[in-house]
Order: structure tokens, then sequence, then C-alpha cells
């Protein structure tokens, strides 16, 4: 990357950073408030007469999962809303007319929406913090599914910016398929709990793939082939990051 | 030497299959101040967002100081400063972190960002609105702040899309000065507006677009030239109740005390002054109808009446 393109991509990445920072109220702060609600309720309330699954309380056992909930939102969210409302402004012009490349205009938003998913992360983490002492199987392995779970998702949320027509556009993916798919990911259960027809479909969720690599990443609870389910992340982030090129090629969204 | 700016059969044909532009062909000067003229739709904002990359070619050529802009889009766009039609600000951060922003996606380092936003900042008299969002400026500050933008990455094109649209007089001829003085440092400037003595002011070749094609493109001087007759509006000391007898030029009398006359070039002020003196009309002021360029500009883009 030459000095121009170096100084654009930490212009665009602190920008980003500024913009979820400036109102952290509503980028930050929802994400710690849910999560403190979902252990109170969920782990503390309901957990307490489930009693534990594959050894671990189940407050320990869905806390990963609940930590990847607001990380998958957040990187979605900030990338979309972020170049919806720069192209709502028109203010992405001022990118399209300066010469970066398209790769340094994405990996710019993409890295905008993995940092707001790691300060969102350790927010959460801290919370969680309050209800149990969560143990970290590998750290590394945190680090790294947290990164790549960001980047998936802001690269998706990128996608959506590029064809969004109007603000509730930039609303669909989040509530009609990501929730869903978040919620059947196995997040508050064991995929291995459901009947086989859903096991089956589950198969097919990527998200249930992410929820449980970080599992194991936590609890060391290996309910999948890791290997195979970070080879299907990284799968997807090619597949989208490739695709979010074409639609900067092509100008979708931002060029007549 | 190079021109700024070559435009070679260039087309555009929308998705939704609109002819935007049909084989324009345009050189501009480098150092030039160059007025770009059409009714609304013509396609003057085409051209411009072509040359600034903001809209794909169809088919053609635009070249910048000699290299295609398709080939080293780069090149072209280090080279074009924008200030376009409509505003395109981010809204909700302070104008001084635009403007570093901006130079950052130039590549120019913060502290350079810095020094340069708040030297233009001062020559367009914004400088104490720096910590100010651009929702907090009116109309004209919003105009200079695009101007400034425009400028922060030192093109050697600037590309003023309606640069006065909605701005007061007193700004207008203070931005006048302004852009003249850039122009004079070097800068080839392109200017579409519909203030006509805009361009007439300030411009030394222009076009003029028309449904997509241009349909004159000379120098100011030979458009003053192309018009065979002028109208002025002569008002009178006295009252005029009935048609003069004038053979040398045609008139109408608008009321009492105006008359509208219509004179060949070759007809000096002088020579209708004598005429009506001659008649016993007393002339208490006299002005042209129209500028020749909105004359020109009016002749050429006139529509043909719906039949």
């Amino acid at each position: 990357m030459n000095v121009s393109w170096m100084i654009a991509y930490q212009t665009i990445v602190k920008k980003e950073f500024v913009r979820f920072a400036r109102i952290w109220i509503q980028t930050i702060l929802p994400s710690v408030i849910t999560i403190f609600l979902y252990i109170t309720i969920f782990g503390n309330f309901i957990g307490d007469r489930i009693g534990n699954i594959k050894n671990f309380s189940y407050v320990d056992y869905i806390i990963p999962g609940l930590i990847l909930m607001p990380i998958i939102t957040n990187s979605y969210m900030n990338v979309v809303g972020s170049f919806y409302s720069s192209r709502f402004q028109k203010s992405c012009e001022e990118l399209l007319v300066a010469p970066v490349p398209n790769w340094v205009i994405l990996l710019g938003y993409i890295s905008g929406g993995v940092l707001r998913a790691f300060v969102v992360s350790i927010a959460v983490y801290f919370v969680t913090t309050l209800f149990t002492k969560m143990p970290i199987h590998n750290i590394y392995f945190v680090i790294l599914i947290t990164f790549l779970t960001a980047f998936l998702f802001s690269t998706a949320g990128f996608i959506n910016a590029a064809y969004a027509k109007s603000f509730d556009d930039i609303n669909i993916v989040p509530t009609f398929i990501l929730a869903p798919l978040t919620y059947l990911g196995g997040t508050f259960y064991s995929i291995d709990a459901l009947p086989q027809i859903w096991q089956d479909i589950s198969l097919v969720n990527p998200i249930a793939y992410i929820v449980s690599s970080y599992r194991y990443a936590f609890l060391g609870l290996e309910e999948t082939n890791i290997l195979l389910a970070v080879l299907i992340i990284v799968t997807f982030i090619i597949i989208l990051f490739i695709i979010a090129l074409i639609i900067l090629a092509k100008g979708i969204g931002i060029k007549n | 030497m190079k021109n700024a700016v070559d435009i070679v059969k260039l087309n555009k044909i929308y998705r939704n299959g609109f002819r935007a532009l049909e084989n324009i062909n345009l050189s501009i000067k480098k150092g030039d101040f160059f007025a770009f003229l059409g009714p609304n739709g013509a396609g003057k904002s085409t051209v411009i967002g072509i040359m600034s990359s903001l809209v794909r070619i169809t088919s053609g050529k635009v070249s910048v100081f000699g290299k295609d802009i398709q080939d080293n889009p780069d090149f072209a766009k280090r080279n074009i400063g924008l200030v376009p039609q409509e505003y395109n600000l981010n809204q909700f951060i302070p104008i001084q972190e635009i403007m570093i922003n901006v130079a950052g996606y130039f590549g120019i380092n913060k502290h350079d960002a810095k020094y340069r936003a708040s030297k233009l900042f001062h020559q367009l008299g914004i400088w104490e609105k720096r910590f100010d969002t651009p929702r907090e400026l009116s109309g004209g500050m919003k105009r200079r702040l695009m101007i400034a933008r425009a400028l922060i990455h030192k093109p050697k094109i600037l590309i003023l899309d309606e640069p006065t649209a909605g701005v007061d007089t007193e700004l207008r001829l203070t931005m006048w000065d302004f852009f003249q003085e850039i122009n004079n440092n070097g800068v080839t400037i392109i200017l579409t507006t519909h203030y006509l003595e805009e361009a007439e002011r300030l411009c030394k070749n222009l076009a003029i677009i028309h449904k997509g094609s241009i349909i004159q493109n000379s120098s100011m001087d030979e458009v003053y030239n192309l018009r065979k007759e002028h109208t002025y509006i002569i008002k009178t000391a006295n009252i005029i109740n009935q048609k003069l007898n004038i053979s040398e030029f045609s008139h109408k009398l608008i009321d009492a005390h105006t008359i509208e006359v219509t004179v060949d070039n070759n007809i000096s002020i002088t020579q209708i002054i004598e005429k009506l003196k001659y008649l016993d009309v007393n002339v208490m002021n006299i002005i042209s109808k129209r500028n020749r360029l909105e004359e020109l500009f009016m002749e050429l883009t006139k529509e043909e009446p719906i039949t």
C-alpha cells in the first residue's frame, strides 16, 4: 500500500471511529444494556431452572453467543448505516472524486465496522463478568473469530448499503435475515438438542458455525469441526468481499 | 501545449435509456476560464460528472492534460477539483474535519491539510465557522465550503457547477474576484451557470450544450460578433403618442416614455440618439434589452413550438 493510499485508509477508518464514538449512546450503549437484560433474564432467572448444558452452567453456555450477537449487529449496522448515510447525503462523492482505490474504500469501511465490533464486544464482555467468571479457553481464537465475524458482517453491510434505496431497506436484512439466523444458530441452545430436520437446516446457517467456533474459543467445547467452521467463515468473507468490489467497480448505487 | 481537457465523440446513455450526450467534441485550453452553458437538462452536469469520475462513459474519450481518464483515473482525479451543483456535505461533522478528511483521501497528511484548510477558510471568509457543521451554515457559506473543499488538493482544473446559485449579489462579486484570482494563478476553470452575465464577465471561451449536443463553441468575442442585431430600451423625457417615422431601424412603443429599438450591429448608440433627437425625442437613458450572450443563448436554445 503506497503512502497516499495509507493516509486515505487511515482517514476513512478514523472518520468511521469518530462517527460511532461521537454517538456512543446510540452505537455502544444499547448492546451493553441488551446483553445485561439477556443475561439477567435468560442466564439467571430461566437458566437456573434449565441447569447445566454439556457440563457448563446455562449462563456460561450462552454467553459466547450473547457476545457474538452484538458483534454481528454492530459490525453490520455500522457499515450499512454509515455508507448508506453518505450515499443519501451524497458525501460519498468526496471519496469517489479522490484517487482512492475501491479496495481501500471497502477496507476502510469494513475496518470501521470491525473496530466498532471490538469496542462493543469488550464492553459486553465486561458486563458478563458481573454475572459469572467466564473462562477463556483460547484468547487468540476469541480475537480471530471476533475479527472474522465482524469482517464478514461489515462486508455484508456494505453490500446492503449499496443496494438500499431508503433507510427502511437497511433494516430489512438485520430484522428478517440476521436476527432469525442468529436465534436459530444455537445461541441459546445446543444444536444437538434439536430434531434431526432442524439440525440439517442448521448446517446451512453460517451463524451456527460462528457460534460453535466462539463457544470453542471461550469454553473449549468442540461442538463442530472448528477448522471447517473457520474455513466456511473465510469462504463467505472472500465471496462477499469480491461482490462488494464488483459493486464498487460498477458503481452500483453510487455512480450513474 | 496540451489542452486541459479534450472530449472526443462522447456519448452517454443512462440505464433508463435516456440519451444525455450525443457525440460531444470539446477542447478546453490550459489556463482558460471556460463557460459551459445550456438550459436545464441539456447535459452539462453529465459532462461534468464524467470528467469528475462520478458518471460512467457510454462511449467516447475524455482526456485531462492528454491522459485518458479511463486509463489514468487517478491522474485525472488529482488534477480536478469539483464544486457540484447540489450540496453533498456530511451534515454532521465540523467543516474543518470535512476538509481534513477530503485532504486525507488525496493522501495529504493532517498537518498540511489543516494549514491548507486554514488558508482557504481565511480566503473565503469562513474561518470563524471552522468548528460548525454544514447544517449550521447559510447557503452562501456552504457554497464557499464546497469551493474550499474542491481546492484542498491544489487541482490544476477547477469545475464550478453553478457555484453562485442562491448567493447574494455582494457575495457573488467577492466570489467572482476569487475565481479570477485563482484563474490568474494558472488554474483552468470550467464554469456552468444560469447567470449569463457571470459567464460574460468571467469567461474567455464558451460552449453551449442543448439536448445533449454542442451547438456553439467559440470565444466570447466571436459570440459578440455573431449577433447581427441588437435591441435597446430607450427612456424618453417627452411623451410619445404615435409611432415615429424611422426607416433606419425597427422600433415599437412600449409606453408613452419608452421605446424599444432593434438596430443592426453597425449602427451606433450615437446614431440612434441623433435620429431620435431629429424627431424631437429627448433620450433620458438607454440600456440593452438583454446582454449579447443572453440574446445568443435564447436564440440557440429556443424550443420549437409544439404543434
